[in-house]
């Protein structure tokens, strides 16, 4: 089997067949990151370019750590260092560096389906490292990995997404990505940061936390978004935290015994997860880093293996 | 390898049989303790997919002569491969459970043919440590070496028509034990 697709975009589009393929062939990568010479040549010669026009830590090294581990080169570009400073348009960019020979771009930015955009102007292969507020699909893909390693399974958990769903890209392509594989999601979050279009994915939603989080195996929580709060849709972050803030004595109360807690990072301790939670055991954090490594170099494969991955 | 198409005549002769596998891997077996004079940090890895089961009945066989344990591992040799611009395997999982430096390693395969595949091997095994040796065991030596590459064990040697296809079927995967030659189909290639 070959991945049928040449860009990964969004988990909508994407079927569970497809999604476990990608699962699997991440699972076998993994373990690479535990050997002592963390490379293998297999995409040696190509070169892959990580065009980020937000701030991101993880996302962007979980990429770069991908390709070097499978030795391609990378490039890196950032507007604020760049010729976008100039005035260069996101189009001209994009052509600029492919003529330098980019293999594939990784595309985040701000306006959603500029990588659909990308797609239509570059010849190459383009992964969506989160656009505006439609989709994040690779964090969707490795929190699905995360899961599946700890549970041994997808198919049946009763998985509760938490927070500011409004501006949660990563919200958006988790509730495809895990009703696709049979799991049933629940959505909460305050009423301002509910966008009630959601229900299309399959998920339920609540306003409430703790009818959302009741028996819930897995509580998925987000990020509050301070940079994009300016507009009133919460009264005060304490209320927030009173309200939906995941605390050990609401995790013990309603959710399922073995329960273990997600979380996209950066971790706002104290506001939408209480420091209790994030240092237990139970909160998956830095197995949700580590599986990102392995996932985006399973991508990087696929799209860049064979006659010049597949053709449209 | 190529799905058995039902319905179409191809001409298939079988090679070996099940006593002959069995004949063929005990005498390898054999061998690897004599030239390495016992099984001392010995270890045996297959290459995915056919390899491993080879490996372990080996192992198996060499921990009953010599009445001590042989570690065995698998190798997923995807990464390595020198054709990954034109096609693109499905990757497996390499499991070495132990620490290969200073180890003498056994490769084993069920068909030689170009070498490819085992200089891929060898880079795998050279980056999960540094062992003492390398060697290379498979049930089928088909000839058309493309590389300076050798086995030092061999099943049997066959020699094939380069547009022949050797099918080595096993127990442990496809439910019986017998190595096939298949001649080129008459009708005309798809």
């Amino acid at each position: 089997m070959a991945l049928r697709r040449r860009h990964i975009l969004s988990l909508q589009e994407m079927d569970a067949e497809e999604i476990r393929f990608i699962l699997d062939t991440a699972d076998s990568l993994r373990e690479i990151l535990s050997r002592p010479i963390k490379k293998v040549p297999a995409l040696r010669g190509r070169t892959v370019c990580t065009l980020f026009y937000e701030p991101s830590t993880r996302t962007r090294t979980s990429f770069e750590l991908a390709a070097k581990i499978l030795s391609a080169d990378t490039i890196s570009i950032s507007p604020s260092t760049s010729s976008v400073v100039k005035g260069e348009s996101f189009r001209d960019t994009l052509l600029t560096l492919q003529a330098m020979g980019t293999d594939l771009f990784v595309i985040r930015h701000q306006c959603a389906g500029a990588p659909l955009f990308a797609t239509k102007i570059v010849n190459v292969p383009v992964v969506n490292a989160g656009d505006g507020m439609h989709e994040h699909p690779t964090q969707g893909l490795l929190d699905m990995l995360t899961l599946r390693g700890v549970k041994g399974r997808l198919e049946g958990l009763n998985i509760a997404i938490v927070g500011d769903i409004a501006h949660s890209r990563v919200a958006r392509s988790n509730a495809w990505g895990f009703t696709k594989m049979g799991a049933s999601v629940r959505i909460a979050g305050p009423p301002t940061l509910l966008p009630p279009e959601l229900e299309i994915t399959g998920a339920k939603i609540y306003d409430r936390l703790e009818p959302a989080i009741e028996g819930a195996d897995v509580v998925y929580v987000l990020r509050i978004q301070r940079e994009r709060m300016d507009s009133g849709l919460l009264p005060s972050l304490r209320e927030y935290t009173r309200l939906y803030g995941i605390t050990p004595e609401r995790l013990h109360r309603l959710a399922a015994p073995g329960a273990i807690v997600m979380h996209p990072g950066p971790m706002n301790r104290g506001i939408e997860i209480a420091p209790e939670v994030a240092d237990a055991g139970y909160c998956v954090v830095t197995d949700q880093v580590a599986n990102g490594v392995a996932l985006r170099m399973a991508l990087l494969y696929l799209l860049l293996g064979g006659a010049n991955g597949p053709k449209e | 390898m190529r799905l058995r198409k039902e319905g179409r005549p191809v001409q298939e002769a079988r090679a070996m049989d099940e006593g002959e596998i069995r004949r063929a891997i005990t005498r390898v077996a054999h061998e690897i303790i004599e030239k390495n004079k016992g099984a001392e940090r010995l270890a045996l890895v297959g290459i995915r997919t056919r390899g491993v089961p080879l490996a372990e009945r080996l192992a198996g066989l060499i921990s009953r002569f010599e009445a001590c344990e042989v570690p065995v591992g698998a190798l997923d040799i995807s990464m390595y491969r020198d054709d990954l611009h034109t096609r693109q395997p499905v990757v497996g999982s390499t499991e070495v459970p132990f620490d290969v430096t200073d180890m003498r390693i056994v490769l084993v395969d069920e068909v030689f043919y170009t070498g490819r595949t085992i200089r891929a091997a060898m880079d795998a095994v050279m980056d999960l440590g540094r062992p003492s040796a390398i060697q290379l065991a498979v049930l089928v030596d088909r000839g058309h070496r493309e590389l300076p590459i050798r086995p030092d064990y061999v099943g049997k040697n066959l020699p094939t028509a380069r547009s022949e296809e050797v099918i080595v079927r096993l127990k442990e995967l496809d439910g019986e034990d017998v190595v096939l030659i298949r001649k080129p189909d008459s009708t005309p290639a798809e």
